[in-house]
């Protein structure tokens, strides 16, 4: 840190890079972990498709490269710009989000899409980034001693739980316990006392008999079948069971690339989306599933180093909640896959196939590297420089 | 910036303790990684075979049925059925509408090059929706060889039709030997054992006759192949672990040439005759007429061909020279001749006068002559048939001693070939009139029963035995089909065939008295006055010997009485009397026996003797248990009168081997009419 501070020039401190320059601070190494990832998602899905380009992996391979330019572009955005519109940015992904309660189109048994002509927008994965935003300027701006009293919470809490019931409602438990989840995680790395947690850890708790009731049924019926899964194999136990067998059955070196027989005669659900991770494991084995998440591990300790060496709360906020939402992608994805949680449809980041996912975290990642660029730019309580 | 500088270091240490929390969290996925595909592999690697494999079994081709010179009587033939795999045709159709649109299509371009009927096109339909898309759907089988090729040569333009081939039962000789062989049809509901073969769709067992009989022999033993099926049970591979093996081929005792002729020599008719080796107990020929198609009941019947089968008063589908039972009339004398000479209450040439009838009581017998015989000894009573010379043998002997005496000549016996639908007959006595109708048994019943009338019923096959054993010189000589044992045991097949069977056994009558009464056989055919006269058979050396016999069919008796009518050719056809015939030859050494019967037939000597003449005529020329084929004495090497009786079949043989091709052709096409299955 100190480092950091002494040999940078006040040029730096201030913000007033030229584009070049900023493309030249951007982290590399980063960008090509990431799009390393992603092309691990496209040697997948081409062979989810049982060794075809279609119908997935060339998809996927153009978002990957939209994602891939949206990604440096954001880099590259002066990050003032970000905290000053992070109010916005939340506030327009809101509408959207009621906007797809009361319109949306029905996919999937959920509301979750809208649709923009030539997109098929979730506003709800896009609501990840935009409450990491805004919580990262509400908490940004307040003084140490603010976020000791419990009043000053409110705000944050609303923002959270607001989104959060217009998520579950849709109905998707997955995005509503990670909005939830990634909340936490910034408020408390900016603060928030620790017996905070524990109380409204308890008042969950004691929710969960009253939200019982407003669970779908097939939801229910997940948390039911993921407490006792080979109790009905062929039912609703089916598809954990199929997942666990695929792995299993990989063992430590796999079943070799486009051999894997539970993904390619079909014993395995929704292979190219949220059970892509069996596919690979089974396919690549333990070796493949290590490797896998050691990459993830690498992008996560590149999330903690930038948000460390940066040098305004704002920046150091983005970067460990947008680290967080994708530990909790990877989490819940792989847990799910392996029988450790219940099922709860969340895709494995930067490899299921998926458009609104993949461009949310390659922008995740963008935001990432814009606070790498801007590490050391001196930055007032509103955004504005030193104020 | 000393604010800053404080939330750093909170941030910081914060930082720690979630990427703590984070790291014993990605633990925890790697500790279950490890425990799912390291610790519990070998257990989820039996589970995805499990998966991934089904075992499937391969129906084993079925044994052929030969007759005793190999000629085959069953095989089994390939057949070519065109198929539809739904998903092939059905890839960019979404609504059920555009999805029968694109079959109809297929099906108009198939439709160019093979028949279709409209039920045909409504029935592909219905089972393309009841299965899976990948399961093909049969739209026409027993497709002939150029259909099958012309749509070779088109499938680039007929998407999704496939042409599959399997093995069908096929009798070459179409209804010529129907009962005896009998035919496959697929498993009911109450015939499953368990043996999963048996479930198999398309698998066929023996119903009827040797098919039955030998099912076991000929079904063979199915084999497996291991098939690597995907989560819907569509078929990915296929591995062949273990061959099907076929089943045993079974060899018959019959002559197909002699049983073809006997076929058709008696085909107009209601009729059945058994032809046997009477030293061997090998049967040559067993036709039973009016036959069926066993060719129709492989590719299943149509309600209305089974309709028209069951309602056919000449009941094709009994086999009625085993499963009919007649009176057998005078050809039952010799039965009662034998009685008597061994009771000793008749000498050899003791003579009966026949005034015409015979007085018992207040009730008279007559005779089948009016007038009568006159004096006659036992020779002259059988060639001339006289009924008061039997019924005199029969009070002086008594029905128990007739029994007895029918019973060691297979009447009322169960001689058997192990066949289905087989009657054993009856010959009554006293004590089994008491013990079914609970009554005493009168002397008119005993008269009636010498001549072969009342109670007493034989099949055409006990008749044949009978008169196989009153001329090989008395031995019990039992009915054989095959040699082989019915069960598909090893060892019980080197044993059969090892062992020779055993020489009949000696039934203890005196040779003087069989030979009174095969003289009186002789005569009914050669002598001056027989009542088979007109069907001796004119080649010198080949004199046969035999026995008329006419039996009232028992209702019209009292119809007779009332109405009056006498002559046969004026009553309705099921009505008349049963024509009976039973005859050996060659009388200088005697080899082979027949029993004839034309049901409704009228007489004896007219109906019955002329074509069992024709068809004894064609067993001395073939002479099967003697010659092979090849071997046998040309019909232009006959004198011209014989060779004249023969051609007249064999001419008909010819023509009408011509139309069971004809026929063989059209089953296989009416297999795909439009009626309801």
């Amino acid at each position: 840190m100190r480092h950091a501070h002494e040999f940078s020039s006040p040029r730096l401190r201030r913000g007033e890079l030229s584009l070049g320059e900023k493309f030249w601070q951007i982290s590399w190494s980063l960008v090509l972990l990431v799009t390393l990832t992603g092309c691990v998602g496209l040697v997948m899905l081409y062979s989810a498709a049982g060794g075809d380009w279609e119908p997935w992996a060339d998809r996927q391979a153009v978002r990957l490269m939209i994602g891939f330019v949206l990604m440096v572009g954001i880099a590259v955005v002066d990050i003032r710009f970000w905290i000053r519109n992070a109010y916005t940015f939340y506030a327009v992904v809101l509408v959207l989000l009621v906007a797809v309660e009361i319109r949306g189109t029905i996919g999937m048994g959920a509301q979750r899409w809208i649709d923009l002509g030539f997109f098929q927008l979730q506003p709800s994965e896009v609501m990840k980034l935009a409450l990491v935003l805004s919580l990262a300027r509400y908490y940004h701006s307040a003084h140490p001693d603010d976020v000791r009293r419990l009043p000053f919470l409110i705000p944050p809490a609303l923002m959270t739980l607001v989104p959060f019931a217009l998520v579950l409602k849709q109905p998707d438990l997955g995005t509503g316990l990670m909005l939830v989840a990634g909340a936490a995680a910034v408020s408390w790395l900016a603060g928030v006392r620790i017996w905070v947690f524990a109380l409204a850890g308890i008042a969950g708790l004691g929710a969960i008999p009253v939200a019982w009731q407003f669970l779908h049924d097939y939801q229910k019926q997940r948390v039911l079948t993921f407490l006792n899964p080979e109790s009905d194999p062929l039912g609703s136990g089916y598809h954990i069971l199929q997942s666990k067998i695929a792995l299993g059955s990989g063992g430590v070196f796999g079943k070799g690339y486009m051999n894997g027989t539970q993904a390619h005669l079909n014993f395995l659900p929704e292979k190219q989306t949220d059970f892509i991770f069996t596919m690979l494991a089974e396919e690549f084995g333990m070796v493949g599933g290590l490797i896998l998440l050691s990459l993830y591990v690498i992008l996560l300790i590149y999330g903690f180093a930038i948000a460390l060496r940066c040098r305004h709360q704002f920046g150091r906020l983005v970067a460990l909640g947008v680290s967080t939402m994708f530990f909790l992608y990877v989490f819940i994805n792989i847990a799910m896959v392996m029988g450790l949680i219940p099922v709860v449809g969340v895709p494995l980041p930067l490899i299921s196939y998926g458009g609104t996912a993949l461009l949310n975290l390659m922008m995740g990642f963008g935001l990432l590297l814009c606070v790498f660029v801007h590490r050391d730019v001196q930055m007032g309580r509103r955004g504005g420089f030193d104020d | 910036m000393q604010r800053d500088g404080d939330r750093s270091k909170l941030f910081t240490r914060r930082a720690a303790v979630l990427g703590g929390v984070q790291s014993l969290l990605v633990s925890a996925l790697v500790g279950r990684l490890y425990y799912l595909q390291v610790v519990e592999s070998d257990r989820y690697k039996t589970m995805a075979e499990d998966n991934r494999f089904n075992l499937r079994l391969i129906p084993p081709p079925r044994g052929f049925i030969v007759d005793r010179f190999g000629d085959p009587l069953a095989i089994n033939r390939q057949n070519y059925r065109v198929s539809l795999i739904a998903e092939d045709i059905l890839r960019r159709a979404r609504t059920s509408s555009e999805r029968d649109a694109a079959v109809a299509v297929t099906l108009d371009a198939l439709g160019r090059i093979v028949p279709l009927s409209d039920y045909d096109r409504v029935r592909v339909l219905r089972d393309m929706k009841r299965r899976r898309a990948f399961v093909p759907v049969t739209i026409r089988e027993n497709l002939t060889w150029e259909e099958m090729a012309s749509i070779q040569v088109n499938k680039p333009t007929l998407p999704g039709i496939i042409i599959e081939e399997g093995l069908t039962r096929f009798y070459p000789k179409g209804p010529l030997a129907a009962h005896l062989l009998g035919y496959v049809s697929s498993v009911s509901e109450e015939e499953l054992t368990g043996d999963p073969l048996l479930e198999l769709p398309g698998f066929r067992i023996g119903k009827q006759g040797v098919e039955k009989v030998y099912d076991l022999v000929l079904r063979g033993q199915s084999g497996t192949s291991r098939v690597e099926v995907n989560a819907v049970g569509r078929v990915m591979d296929e591995q062949t672990t273990e061959e099907a093996r076929s089943g045993r081929e079974v060899t018959l005792t019959i002559d197909m040439r002699l049983q073809e002729f006997a076929s058709r020599r008696l085909q107009d008719e209601s009729a059945s005759v058994v032809v046997m080796d009477i030293h061997t107990g090998e049967i040559l020929a067993l036709a039973s007429m009016p036959a069926y198609d066993p060719n129709a009941f492989t590719r299943g019947l149509t309600s209305q061909e089974w309709q028209a089968l069951m309602a056919n008063p000449r009941s094709p589908l009994t086999n009625k020279a085993i499963g009919g039972q007649y009176s057998p009339g005078s050809t039952f004398k010799m039965v009662v001749a034998l009685a008597g000479l061994e009771a000793g209450v008749i000498k050899p040439h003791q003579t009966v006068f026949c005034p015409g009838h015979m007085q018992l009581g207040s009730h008279r017998f007559h005779c089948w002559k009016r007038g009568g015989h006159g004096s006659l000894d036992m020779v002259e009573a059988l060639a001339q048939s006289c009924d008061v010379f039997f019924y005199e043998v029969a009070r002086r002997c008594g029905i128990d001693r007739i029994a007895d005496m029918a019973r060691r000549f297979g009447i009322g016996e169960p001689v058997s070939l192990g066949l289905p639908g087989e009657r054993t007959g009856l010959m009554p006595n006293r004590a089994w009139k008491s013990a079914t109708m609970g009554d005493v048994w009168h002397q008119g019943e005993t008269l009636n029963a010498g001549i072969g009338q009342g109670y007493v019923l034989t099949t055409p096959l006990q008749l044949a035995v009978m008169t196989s054993r009153l001329v090989n010189g008395g031995l019990k000589v039992d009915p054989i089909l095959s040699r082989m044992p019915t069960k598909p045991s090893p060892e019980g097949f080197l044993a059969a065939n090892a062992a020779d069977p055993a020489p009949p056994a000696s039934m203890g009558i005196a040779k003087m008295h069989l030979d009174v009464v095969r003289a009186g056989m002789m005569a009914v055919v050669n002598g001056a006055r027989g009542t088979a006269r007109a069907a001796a058979i004119p080649v010198p050396g080949w004199e046969m010997g035999g026995k008329t016999g006419t039996t009232q069919v028992r209702r019209i008796s009292m119809r007779e009485r009332e109405t009056g009518v006498r002559s046969q050719d004026e009553l309705p056809w099921e009505l008349r009397n049963h024509a009976l015939f039973v005859c050996y030859a060659p009388e200088s050494a005697p080899r082979y026996a027949l029993a004839l019967c034309v049901e409704h037939g009228g007489g004896g000597s007219s109906a019955a003797a002329p074509i069992a003449r024709d068809i004894m005529l064609e067993t001395l020329r073939l002479d099967p248990s003697r010659l092979r084929p090849g071997e046998e004495i040309p019909v232009s090497a006959l004198p011209p009168r014989a060779r004249a009786l023969l051609e007249e079949t064999t001419g008909a043989v010819a023509a009408g081997a011509a139309d069971a091709s004809d026929d063989a052709e059209e089953t296989g096409d009416s297999g795909d009419t439009p009626q309801a299955r």
